[in-house]
């Protein structure tokens, strides 16, 4: 009753769970994880990016989903229901593939009837269907062409045309733009957001470029080396990054590393060679412990008097490269690149490499992040219990 | 003054002469090798070629002889005829072998060709356990001596009762011509994309629609050139037929085998002609499969 109660809030708040990794890790040869203990949960008609570089485990997280993988161990459940004994063709997932995967002996219309033969429906309802998911995509009038005929956007949009025309309710995409242009590529992310938003279908993205990432989903995982580091959504994976990996990997961030001196309340003053920096601790630290302060190179500003700022440091700048509407200032910090990103208001506002200057910047947008290779208490734990299944 | 102009005149003309006389015999020799090279693949060809190609005339030769008569070298038409082809076409032996021919070979070609398509599409999942290994015993029949193996095959199939069947030459000549299936879909699937065949299963297709739909399409330039050398190999044997094959088994090639022993007669060659047509024809059609495999649309 209080179960069925608690899962009510959360259908208001954030949707109920359709996709739920559970403690799902994977490994090729029986010595490496590609991917460990993941611990992942896709929303109902939530537009899920798996975000990270190549060989973080991302595809691989896609593959188990699709069914053409095999978890090592753990469980993945679809709508409640456990996946493992489901062959793909039985999953009910559309899914877009990097090269779309496009069958090219067949026309557009056959390609798209495809999965609707496959469901033995009636010719009639396939070919209203096949025109129907056409126009979402605004390709009509294109049945009778093959896949070779057709532009490299346009068999996007077909490849998407076709995993969406059985109407499945999960749909994964992996990387579908990384072969378009540019500006192809930005068209296609609010074309892909638009069907997505049309037909409330949940989608799974997976990419490597943290801009579309952050341009089309509602929430965002980074991986990195086969382990999730934060899910959020992207302003809170910007303004928030709990990992100093997430802080770097999503846009700049100068990365300080120094020791904690001090803490106090919600702040602490870390040592970063002679310099004391206050900042604000996203989880809490000992004094003693080592942390990273990631401070992103905006919200550095060009003090013009003492003590307008929590932090302040004199700077001797080293090279400066005017980009038009802003300008990037590269100082250095205990012997530590530190680049400032000062807005073009006054010109290049007397700053010239070789001068010394006041930067000033405050306490919270100063997150100390535990380091990489110091874990928690929690992550120890965990990390047993993936050696214990490592030996099994 | 003028005696020392004369001088380096003359060393620069001697000098000019010299760098001409250097290249005319770097072109002279270049001409010979030239010549030489194009002598030598003339006589390839002529060798490789002129055996097969005097058959042919040959075969319209009026007299029951093997030569060029003199009406023949003439071009007289009453030493030309068709008579041998006549006589082959009323032939009970001839039409017999035949019929034996296409039956063995047709149905050698099936089996070898479902068998050899199977097989690549096995040997091309990673997942499988031993494939050079399995890859070397399906190739083997290609590269062991046929006398061997047509031993081999003779003393088996005789003591499963086999021999002097038709059933154990279609089986004897489906195991010589798979190898030849399993090398052209094998490399037909290499270029194969395994997305395509994710993708069908991700749409709900099972591993047989899969199949016809999707991979078989796509493929089917080598399965039918594997078939077309697999019904070549069945079609010109004449080892293993000479060991298991009776008198109602014979083929072409083991009745023309018979004919060069026992009866001397341009009916042989009439039967070359006809062999020679037939091989180009099925050449012609492995190459119209190869450039529309080649083809990306």
């Amino acid at each position: 009753m209080a179960d069925g109660s608690q899962r009510e809030s959360e259908t208001v708040t954030e949707g109920r769970a359709y996709v739920e990794f559970d403690g799902v890790f994977k490994s090729y040869d029986g010595a490496t994880l590609v991917v460990r203990d993941l611990e992942l949960t896709v929303r109902e008609g939530e537009f899920l990016t798996l975000l990270g570089p190549s060989g973080s485990g991302k595809t691989t997280c896609l593959m188990m989903l699709a069914g053409f993988e095999a978890p090592s161990g753990g469980a993945i459940r679809i709508a409640g229901a456990a996946v493992e004994d489901v062959p793909p063709r039985h999953r009910d997932i559309g899914m877009v593939f990097q090269n779309y995967a496009l069958f090219p002996h067949m026309t557009v219309g056959q390609n798209l009837a495809f999965p609707l033969e496959a469901r033995h429906m009636d010719a009639d309802a396939a070919a209203e269907r096949v025109a129907r998911a056409l126009q979402l995509v605004r390709l009509e009038g294109y049945e009778g062409r093959r896949p070779g005929q057709l532009s490299g956007g346009q068999q996007q949009r077909v490849a998407i045309a076709r995993a969406l025309v059985f109407e499945p309710n999960l749909v994964l995409m992996d990387e579908p733009l990384g072969a378009l242009d540019r500006r192809l590529r930005e068209e296609m992310q609010f074309e892909i957001r638009r069907i997505q938003r049309s037909l409330g279908v949940t989608i799974v993205y997976v990419t490597h470029d943290q801009q579309e990432a952050m341009a089309m989903s509602d929430r965002v995982a980074v991986f990195n080396d086969g382990r999730i580091e934060q899910v959020a959504a992207p302003e809170v994976l910007y303004e928030e990054p709990m990992r100093p990996f997430v802080a770097s990997f999503i846009g700049d961030n100068n990365l300080l590393p120094g020791r904690v001196a001090a803490v106090a309340g919600d702040t602490c003053d870390v040592q970063v060679g002679e310099a004391t920096i206050r900042a604000f601790p996203v989880e809490p630290h000992a004094v003693g412990d080592e942390v990273v302060l990631a401070i992103r190179p905006e919200r550095v500003h060009l003090a013009p008097a003492a003590g307008v700022y929590s932090n302040e440091l004199q700077v001797e700048v080293r090279d400066m490269a005017f980009l038009g509407d802003h300008l990037r200032v590269l100082t250095a910090v205990h012997g530590v690149d530190f680049v400032v990103k000062i807005p073009n208001i006054v010109g290049h506002g007397g700053v010239l490499p070789g001068e010394t200057v006041r930067l000033g910047w405050t306490t919270l947008d100063c997150r100390a992040l535990r380091p990489a290779d110091r874990s928690p208490e929690t992550a120890a734990a965990s990390s047993t219990s993936t050696h214990t299944r490592e030996a099994r | 003054m003028e005696n020392s102009a004369l001088c380096r005149r003359g060393r620069e003309v001697a000098s000019l002469r010299r760098g001409s006389q250097e290249s005319m015999a770097l072109a002279y020799r270049s001409r010979v090798g030239h010549t030489v090279h194009v002598v030598f693949c003339v006589a390839v060809f002529v060798f490789l070629i002129a055996p097969i190609l005097v058959v042919v005339p040959l075969s319209f030769n009026a007299e029951p002889y093997f030569t060029f008569t003199e009406g023949m070298l003439r071009f007289d038409s009453d030493a030309y005829s068709l008579r041998w082809y006549a006589h082959v076409a009323g032939d009970e032996n001839w039409r017999r072998a035949l019929v034996n021919s296409f039956v063995i070979g047709g149905c050698a070609t099936a089996l070898a060709t479902v068998l050899g398509t199977c097989a690549a599409l096995g040997l091309a999942n990673p997942a499988m356990p031993g494939r050079p290994v399995v890859m070397g015993l399906l190739i083997s029949p290609m590269v062991t001596p046929v006398i061997i193996s047509g031993a081999g095959m003779f003393f088996f199939y005789s003591s499963l009762g086999l021999a002097q069947t038709h059933l154990g030459l279609i089986l004897a000549h489906a195991a010589l011509g798979t190898p030849f299936v399993v090398i052209t879909v094998t490399a037909t699937l290499s270029g194969f994309d395994g997305n395509l065949t994710r993708a069908a299963a991700s749409l709900g297709a099972g591993p047989w629609r899969s199949f016809r739909r999707v991979q078989l399409p796509l493929i089917a330039p080598g399965v039918i050139s594997g078939a077309l050398f697999a019904f070549a190999t069945s079609f010109d044997e004449v080892v293993t037929v000479l060991f298991m094959g009776g008198l109602e088994q014979r083929t072409i090639p083991r009745e023309m085998w018979a004919g060069i022993r026992e009866e001397i007669s341009p009916a042989i060659l009439a039967v070359a002609t006809m062999l020679i047509a037939f091989a180009l024809a099925l050449m012609g059609t492995v190459e119209w499969l190869r450039r529309r495999g080649g083809d990306p649309a």
